[in-house]
């Protein structure tokens, strides 16, 4: 009885009407009304907000992330199958058939990222005020953060794909800002370049999509497309969840679309945490998960899902471990974490809430892993290269302890929240049924053992050890604006993500959304066990490579696997010799076309047309007297013409 | 007298005119030579207009002397005005117009 009951509800839920918002959700466009006023008067506003726009910038997130909670207080008030809300905003586009409304849509799935994108938002602006403090272009800083803010806020409240769209797009300019932020380094700007230009292949695949979900169910609504998906042909839902799946790739930096990631370190760290953890990269989950019914009903796309991610997870992983610029290192992890995510998603229905689980715990200790690394930086003279660290944890204690909390969370320890969100992915992974099951378990596990050697490594090498750091390196704690931040995150990552999975709060909360009930909370696998004991290998391995060991100054010589991870797994080789050269020949062939062929034909045509009015030319001598005899020859000629006629 | 003599006439008074516009140089004889083969034409329709005792060659022959008129007005307005700048009446100095 139970269980039909549990069957219908499942059933049930996908058809889940979207209920018109009543109260306070009515305001849910204050959401992105607040930091888009921030992006606007900082951006607009000129010299004249120099001196306050770092404090506007900051409250505007911070009005964003109060009114976000008590939308989700509003929420909490709803019974469970009521707490799908929509607002309606205006019309945007009436085409015909073609009608797009620019709706807000306040689910459980997009509250979780709403509260994510506000929260976390907050704190790294908060740090931002301390990091950037001597920089003199601050304000536009946080006018593009809050920019960002405001499109990422976009793509996950919007109703409709298009809208969606919209925000996607938003994410990809601002990113592009403020990863070229610096532009006058001419890295920067060819890193804002390459993100700008990888994601656009994403993008293309995105607007494909969307175009083909309105010419299969005729709406890009979220109501119109999972009304009846059924209704289209497998392969048409296939398609559309490949194509969704280039998007997410492009976004969330996923094979083959990674490239640009470990690049984009060379924005300022507030945007590497920014990226990383709350907006960007998160965006290509939420694509799949919220696209849930496309995929639901396409297995092979499921399927490429959790392949791309099984393998970018391994990628990301590996090229983390042997990176020496801290930054990388830990884009390196972003990279695998959101593989884990993508893996979970592909698993269906049942790994939807541990993606998102994954996620939040992710915000949390990614931020503070990246704030972490920029407090470090703000001590080191912007250094990056953990060979020129060392013994950190004797100068800088809250750094230390909150980096420290981040670590054991991201590797899995216990009480931490990684433990319960990884697990869970994992424990999904292996019974996602069959031998694919397996293997896509195996290679999560295996990421996890690399996780816990690289972020090992890590600490080791910045906080351990002996100093080595350069003759003019004063390290030194950074001020309470920048440790404070780091520290909530730093409970965040502690507490938040096992409190979330204990129970399977996140799992019963989006219910309605994912189509998929928990059946009975399990915290101790058997895989979260054989985890744990890697991870306790892992971390011993690399104990004995750089704690026991002196970390040398300068990376010493390396043998196939280092040096290819070093090299990013030859990422960027394989784009240049698969697409950038042959784009280069194609470029040059068609140039030589167009000078040669083209251009060719037309310019034998006038130079033939201009050589003979050149010689036609000399007839004009002038003379009047030899156009009279012309014109005399011209009237014979014709009058001769009409006799002989005549004759 | 028959009507060949007077169109034998307007064709002798046509080719002098035309070879006179041909061979001068002086912008003056070319305008008196040009007014000879217009004549010579009128002379030529006011004798055909005779033979078949039509009336509308003699009033051809009127619009061809109003026309010749204007002509001779403007051209001698531009052949003075070429003389006053460049001191010669002859056609072939005024060759600035040219390719």
């Amino acid at each position: 009885m139970t269980g039909s009951l549990a069957v219908a509800t499942t059933v049930a839920a996908h058809a889940e009407a979207t209920l018109p918002a009543v109260g306070v959700q009515r305001a849910a466009w204050l959401l992105l009304v607040f930091p888009l006023f921030g992006a606007v008067v900082l951006l607009l506003g000129g010299k004249r907000t120099d001196r306050w726009g770092h404090l506007l910038g900051v409250a505007m997130p911070l009005a964003a992330f109060a009114y976000a909670l008590i939308a989700f207080a509003a929420m909490l008030g709803y019974p469970a199958g009521q707490r799908s809300r929509s607002v309606q905003l205006y019309s945007w586009i009436t085409a015909g058939a073609f009608k797009v409304n620019v709706g807000l849509q306040l689910d459980q799935l997009s509250i979780c990222f709403v509260l994510l994108i506000t929260g976390v938002g907050s704190l790294i602006h908060i740090f931002s005020v301390g990091y950037m403090a001597h920089d003199p272009g601050r304000r536009r800083f946080f006018g593009y953060m809050n920019l960002f803010l405001a499109a990422m806020l976009l793509l996950v409240l919007a109703d409709n794909y298009l809208v969606l769209y919209a925000g996607w797009e938003g994410v990809g300019l601002a990113s592009y800002l403020l990863i070229g932020f610096w532009q006058y380094k001419p890295t920067a700007a060819v890193a804002a370049k390459k993100a700008f230009i990888a994601n656009r292949v994403g993008d293309a695949g995105l607007s494909l999509a969307i175009m083909l979900m309105f010419t299969t169910f005729g709406s890009v609504t979220f109501g119109g497309v999972f009304r009846h998906p059924g209704a289209a042909s497998p392969g048409v839902l296939t398609a559309i969840g490949l194509l969704l799946l280039l998007g997410a790739c492009g976004k969330s930096a996923q094979l083959p679309l990674q490239s640009w990631l470990l690049d984009a370190m060379e924005g300022p760290t507030p945007v590497s945490a920014l990226i990383h953890a709350a907006t960007m990269v998160t965006a290509g989950v939420y694509l799949i998960v919220r696209s849930g019914p496309i995929f639901d009903l396409s297995p092979d796309a499921r399927l490429a899902v959790s392949i791309v991610g099984a393998a970018t997870l391994l990628f990301g992983a590996i090229i983390s471990c042997a990176k020496d610029d801290i930054k990388k290192a830990l884009a390196g992890s972003t990279m695998s974490q959101i593989g884990y995510m993508m893996l979970a998603a592909g698993i269906g229905p049942a790994g939807y809430p541990f993606a998102i689980a994954l996620l939040l715990a992710h915000g949390f200790f990614k931020a503070g892993l990246f704030l972490g690394a920029g407090s470090i930086m703000h001590g080191m003279n912007d250094e990056v290269d953990m060979r020129r660290y060392g013994g950190l944890a004797a100068v800088m204690r809250i750094t230390t302890l909150t980096f420290g909390a981040c670590y054991l969370a991201i590797i899995g320890i216990p009480p931490f929240s990684g433990f319960f969100a990884k697990d869970t992915v994992i424990d999904a992974a292996f019974h996602s049924g069959g031998t694919g099951g397996w293997i896509l378990g195996i290679c999560a596990v295996i990421g996890a053992g690399l996780t816990a050697f690289y972020m090992t490594r890590v600490m080791l090498m910045t906080f351990a050890g002996k100093r080595r750091w350069d003759e003019n390196a004063h390290p030194h704690e950074a001020p309470p604006v920048m440790t404070w931040p780091v520290i909530l995150l730093a409970v965040g990552a502690v507490g938040f993500g096992a409190w979330e999975i204990l129970g399977d709060r996140l799992a019963k909360f989006l219910g309605p959304v994912s189509g998929y009930t928990p059946p009975e909370p399990a915290v101790f696998s058997t895989s979260g066990i054989v985890v744990l004991a890697l991870a306790v290998v892992a971390i011993a391995l690399a104990w004995a490579m750089y704690g026991r060991r002196p970390v040398p100054g300068t990376a010493p010589a390396a043998r196939f696997p280092v040096t290819a991870a070093r090299r990013d797994l030859y990422g960027d080789a394989i784009n240049e010799s698969l697409l950038m050269r042959p784009g280069q020949w194609i470029t040059r062939l068609s140039v030589y076309f167009d000078n040669r062929g083209v251009d060719g034909l037309v310019n034998t045509v006038a130079a033939v047309i201009g050589g003979t009015s050149g010689r036609m030319r000399r007839l004009q001598t002038g003379f009047v007297r030899s156009y009279a005899l012309s014109m005399f020859l011209g009237g014979v000629l014709l009058v001769g013409a009409l006799l002989l006629a005549r004759i | 007298m028959s009507p060949g003599n007077f169109v034998a006439l307007a064709v002798i008074l046509f080719v002098i005119g035309a070879v006179g516009v041909l061979v001068r140089r002086n912008a003056m004889v070319i305008f008196m030579c040009v007014e000879l083969m217009l004549n010579a034409v009128n002379l030529a329709f006011v004798a055909f207009a005779r033979m078949h005792g039509n009336l509308s060659g003699q009033v051809i022959a009127f619009f061809v002397m109003v026309v010749a008129a204007a002509e001779v007005v403007v051209g001698l307005a531009i052949l003075m005005a070429i003389f006053r700048t460049r001191r010669s009446a002859s056609v072939d100095d005024a060759s600035l117009l040219k390719y």
